[in-house]
């Protein structure tokens, strides 16, 4: 297997051996002549957990969403599991159902049960049994705890538990890699631990996962490697030490100095 | 008051003309009944096609849409009764109603349908594809549940306000309700099966309004 640059940076630990998952390279995006993504190169390994930060409209999200073509890249490759999803003759549903995505507004079907959510790609998408999917999806809100919670609509559930459903909805595909697109962002702030620890445990479980999002705490005590990204490119990347106590770069101190004192801790 | 009831209320002339006002009322019912039906599921077909962004057909059906929702349904039912047949088509005066009502439905219900689908958030459709529902997987479970919540109410308004035009249908012989009350009145020379068939529409119809209603509290419930 090749080893790409950005996988070198990365080469620390435990890390360095693992397959790599999502190999993206020389990611080009741009929207009506605006480029958005100016030439990413990102190497996520199987186990690994990256955080993506940078300040709004660096384009990090867009990136997140080109990782399962939600968004159309406009050059570049994309590798994940070993398949170029950027290849048209790929079956893109297939590829998606390894890729689970959860996003900032949490976009749970209003008019499903949380069960319903859950189970709806397993039947439709995986073509399993009314009772199959059932199963798995119990099990899948039992993970994020919220098993109780199964016959309730998105209407009659709390910020964080639908957060926590739309979690499970992509965890019951049983996806190779999970990407997180500022999962917190909108919750009251005392909703915001119920989602983390769920991404703590699936990462303790093995979960690979790419996660944008402000919470430098989390981003501190969880990530196996962080990504500064401004407009478009990757400023610097390294383990979260290295970004927090002593960046190379002069904007990734300045960020990072940002958004800590105003979470209020020390710089 | 006894000259108004013998001009209006003349039970003499309602029961001998009784039994053609519910045959009026049968046909109405037929008619309307197959307008509501085809001028929906038309609409549906018209708004799904528009859902895949072809541009020229899209063109196309807001056109025809436009066209349809400014005529006035009379004009439409007189020009396919009374033009066709030059262009070679020969339509019953019952066809001829059917069709320009049933299409006049079916533009309003495309308009509809199209609000109730660019309703539904973006985030919905995103959600669906990421978990490798297809772009029909995805509007069939996700978005069209939802786009139908919003579209039951005007569409029932819509519905009942078009199929009261079957009454249009007398112009051109339609044996519907308006046809045998009028025709009931130049027979005896008496307006009672007027009030006859005025009492045919309100039993047909505000059945349909309360059903409106009851559909429309229903939906708007639980989100």
């Amino acid at each position: 297997m090749q080893v790409t640059p950005a996988a070198q940076a990365s080469s620390t630990g435990a890390a360095a051996q693992k397959r790599v998952l999502l190999d993206i390279r020389g990611l080009r995006k741009s929207f009506g002549g605006v480029e958005v993504l100016s030439g990413i190169d990102l190497a996520v390994r199987e186990r690994e957990l990256v955080f993506i930060i940078g300040p709004s409209g660096s384009g990090k999200s867009t990136l997140l969403r080109c990782c399962n073509r939600l968004e159309e890249p406009s050059g570049g490759t994309i590798v994940v599991d070993g398949e170029n999803i950027l290849d048209p003759r790929v079956d893109i549903n297939a590829m998606r159902r390894r890729i689970g995505m959860v996003f900032q507004s949490f976009n749970l079907y209003p008019h499903l049960t949380a069960l319903g959510n859950v189970a709806l790609a397993l039947r439709r998408s995986l073509g399993r049994s009314k009772a199959d999917a059932g199963t798995a999806a119990r099990a899948a809100l039992a993970r994020v705890g919220l098993a109780e919670k199964a016959a309730a609509y998105p209407a009659e559930l709390s910020g964080g538990q639908q957060q926590r459903v739309a979690i499970a909805r992509a965890l019951a595909l049983e996806p190779k890699i999970m990407l997180f697109d500022e999962p917190t962002s909108a919750l009251d702030p005392e909703l915001v631990g119920s989602v983390l620890r769920v991404m703590r445990d699936m990462r303790e479980a093995g979960m690979t996962m790419v996660v944008v999002s402000h919470e430098m705490q989390f981003a501190r005590a969880a990530a196996d490697r962080i990504l500064f990204i401004d407009k478009g490119r990757i400023v610097e990347e390294g383990p979260p030490q290295q970004i927090f106590e002593r960046p190379r770069e002069v904007r990734t101190r300045e960020f990072v100095m940002q958004l800590t004192h105003r979470e209020g801790i020390e710089p | 008051m006894s000259g108004l009831g013998f001009t209006f209320f003349n039970l003499e002339v309602m029961a001998r003309y009784l039994p053609a006002i519910l045959q009026g009322f049968v046909l109405t019912i037929y008619l309307a009944v197959l307008i509501v039906i085809s001028g929906i599921a038309l609409g549906l077909v018209l708004a799904l096609i528009r859902v895949l962004q072809i541009k020229p057909i899209n063109a196309l059906i807001v056109i025809a849409v436009d066209m349809l929702r400014a005529l006035p349904p009379l004009v439409l039912i007189i020009l396919l009764y009374f033009a066709l047949p030059a262009a070679g088509v020969r339509l019953s005066g019952f066809g001829s109603t059917w069709l320009s009502l049933a299409l006049v439905l079916a533009a309003f219900a495309e308009e509809i349908f199209w609000a109730g689908i660019l309703s539904v958030p973006r985030g919905q459709w995103e959600a669906a594809r990421s978990t490798g529902l297809s772009f029909a997987e995805a509007l069939r479970f996700v978005v069209l549940p939802q786009a139908a919540r919003l579209t039951v109410a005007p569409l029932t308004n819509r519905a009942i306000a078009i199929t009261k035009g079957t009454a249009l249908g007398s112009v051109v012989a339609v044996p519907e309700i308006l046809t045998q009350a009028t025709t009931a009145q130049s027979f005896s020379g008496n307006p009672s099966p007027l009030t006859l068939g005025a009492a045919a529409y309100l039993i047909l119809f505000i059945p349909m309004v309360v059903l409106g209603r009851s559909i429309e509290r229903r939906f708007s419930w639980k989100r």
